[in-house]
């Protein structure tokens, strides 16, 4: 109370402070360069917490993670310093680990696979739930709940329900005459498990995306189709789906980004196994540096450098489009 | 998928009453699209309520009848210190980000900085960097600095998930602040610093409900900071709460669904309350315009 009424008093202050100075033309030109001036001045200000913090909280992190990839550590020496520097033997090692072609297949699958689905998914009931009927809007709300679930969460009750024994999902397989499978602990299956799990994941951020873009599309272009007696297929091949594909693209390759970094319900589900078959790089990566007994970090870091080298390829075609979507 | 049948030809009547039944439908079919989407979420909560011999039987319950209330018990006796460290968790993760995000945007929209396109695309960049990175980083990070398994050093952490996107979120929305408003406020005397706290923050009301919402939630339900940076912390958040059950007691699956139903609390009351700034957040966080 006290304290406004003196910010109060202050502005009042002021303001008739303002109007005693009836500045002359010249000093005006003055002052508004000096204004620019002191303009950037406190846009740095307000700009400097999040400066430093992206210096301290994103680029040193990433340094560290490039420097251990560049040397031979050991747990001593990662805690103490002093670990020499190897150059990229890390990384020579990583390729001629046999794990290397496993993980990448598994990474590449995984993320193509995962994506294909969720943008198909996601663009049918987009497009279903476009039409505005009774509940549409509850009902497309209820699809989020998997996408905010913590993944730890989904990736349990997943394993649960493809458990070989009292999985429920073998339980509706055996109603179709299908034999138990052992998703999780065959290395047949183990890959297709984690698959299945974070599609069903990505559906709703597809949902939502795919569903806000079609929004965006002007209705008198499907009066005009109705007209002309177009149908429901040909109308969303022939306007849907084309005006839609900056929206597609831009999707897709957010997706490509998030899914290559997938790493809990993988180690959760799986942990990467049964021997390797469901590993890839993000989970590798950790099952180097944090899975087992010895550390590897030097091989852990390297792995995950890959990792963000494909992230980052994925994230430049994703800007790149967005720069020419708004152009 | 419901055909769209061409608009017959014939009295009005008929016609409206088919396309009532068309609608009636498709409502219907929605329904059941989305009891498939949530049986997993469903499918949680039944064996949450299942006791051990039932979990194990074929076939299975589909409704928990002769439930057990033994798995919310496990809950209550073992899960709420990790509930409670969750929630301290992201609330400071939610504080920290908001403290460094809102004067950003602001900066971002409104103040044009000298440099400030190098900053956004620094932060569209930083959003692409996989957590596991970043994690074996912190590792190195908060080992030397003696920040490892603490709160503060997992909510610096998890706040690299949030910031960059909160910027983002606030920089958009700070930009549709119409510039007289602010104009007016610089000719009544008021900072910068004034004009941010009593105009910009209240005006951005909505950036900041969807900002806190998305950090706190993904602080709640970050794993793998927690599992590399806290593992050996005496104040563990509720994922490694579950990660532990899964890991110790095999057997008691009612009690590792019902952690994961508590766990999943958060996410629904943030939906239930505030469902059109999720909606708004996942799409201003990607599409713009």
């Amino acid at each position: 109370m006290n304290d406004r009424a003196q910010t109060l008093d202050r502005s009042v202050r002021n303001r008739t402070g303002a109007t005693r100075v009836a500045p002359a033309s010249g000093f005006r030109a003055q002052s508004r360069r000096s204004r620019v001036r002191s303009s950037q001045w406190a846009a740095w200000a307000f700009l400097a917490p999040l400066v430093v913090y992206l210096l301290a909280f994103y680029a040193y992190p990433m340094y560290r993670n490039l420097d251990l990839s560049l040397r031979d550590y050991t747990v001593y020496s990662f805690v103490h310093g002093g670990a020499p520097f190897t150059g990229f033997a890390n990384y020579t090692a990583v390729f001629h680990d046999p794990t290397f072609a496993t993980a990448l297949i598994n990474t590449l699958l995984f993320t193509f696979v995962s994506l294909a689905f969720q943008f198909a998914l996601g663009m049918a009931l987009a497009v279903f739930f476009a039409q505005n009927f009774r509940l549409s809007s509850t009902l497309r709300a209820l699809f989020l709940v998997p996408w905010l679930l913590p993944l730890i969460v989904s990736a349990s009750t997943w394993a649960w329900m493809l458990d070989s024994g009292s999985g429920v999902v073998n339980y509706f397989l055996h109603f179709l005459g299908i034999g138990p499978v052992d998703w999780l602990t065959s290395p047949h299956w183990s890959l297709a498990s984690v698959i299945i799990a974070n599609i069903w994941i990505g559906i709703p951020f597809n949902l939502v995306l795919l569903y806000s873009g079609i929004q965006a599309i002007p209705a008198t272009l499907y009066e005009a189709a109705a007209l002309d007696g177009v149908n429901a297929w040909q109308r969303f091949w022939r306007i849907t789906f084309p005006l839609l594909r900056p929206v597609s693209a831009v999707t897709l390759m957010l997706g490509l980004v998030y899914t290559l970094k997938v790493f809990d319900i993988i180690w959760i589900m799986t942990r990467g196994g049964p021997v390797d078959s469901s590993t890839t790089f993000a989970t590798w990566s950790y099952q180097l540096g944090f899975g087992n007994l010895l550390p590897e970090f030097g091989p852990g870091a390297a792995v995950g450098n890959l990792l963000v080298v494909m992230a980052l390829i994925a994230g430049l075609i994703y800007i790149r489009l967005q720069r020419r979507q708004h152009a | 998928m419901s055909r769209i049948v061409p608009a017959a030809i014939g009295p009005a009547r008929p016609r409206a009453r088919a396309k009532a039944a068309r609608r009636r439908a498709k409502t219907a079919i929605g329904a059941v699209l989305t009891a498939i989407m949530l049986f997993p979420v469903y499918w949680m909560i039944n064996e949450s309520f299942t006791t051990d011999q039932n979990l194990r039987k074929t076939p299975p319950n589909l409704f928990p009848i002769d439930g057990t209330l033994a798995g919310y018990r496990a809950v209550l006796s073992q899960q709420l210190p990790y509930l409670a460290n969750s929630l301290e968790i992201g609330l400071a993760t939610v504080a920290l980000t908001l403290v460094i995000a809102a004067p950003a945007g602001y900066a971002l929209a409104k103040l044009r900085p000298r440099g400030g396109t190098v900053v956004s695309f620094a932060l569209l960049v930083a959003q692409m960097i996989p957590s596991i990175i970043m994690a074996m980083g912190f590792y190195a990070i908060l080992l030397q600095t003696g920040a490892i398994n603490t709160i503060p050093g997992l909510v610096l952490a998890d706040s690299t998930i949030s910031v960059p996107f909160a910027v983002l979120i606030f920089t958009a929305f700070m930009s549709g602040i119409p510039d007289e408003l602010l104009q007016a406020a610089l000719t009544d005397g008021a900072g910068r610093l004034r004009t941010f706290w009593s105009i910009v923050m209240p005006v951005s009301r909505n950036a900041t409900v969807t900002v806190s919402l998305f950090a706190f939630l993904w602080s709640w339900s970050d794993f793998i900071f927690a599992s590399t940076l806290d593992a050996g912390g005496n104040q563990q958040p509720i994922t490694l709460g579950i990660y532990h059950y899964i890991g110790n007691n095999d057997q008691q699956w009612n009690a590792i669904m019902a952690t994961a139903v508590t766990a999943s609390i958060p996410a629904t009351v943030l939906l239930v309350l505030a469902q059109r700034y999720v909606a708004a957040g996942i799409t201003a966080g990607s599409v713009k315009d």
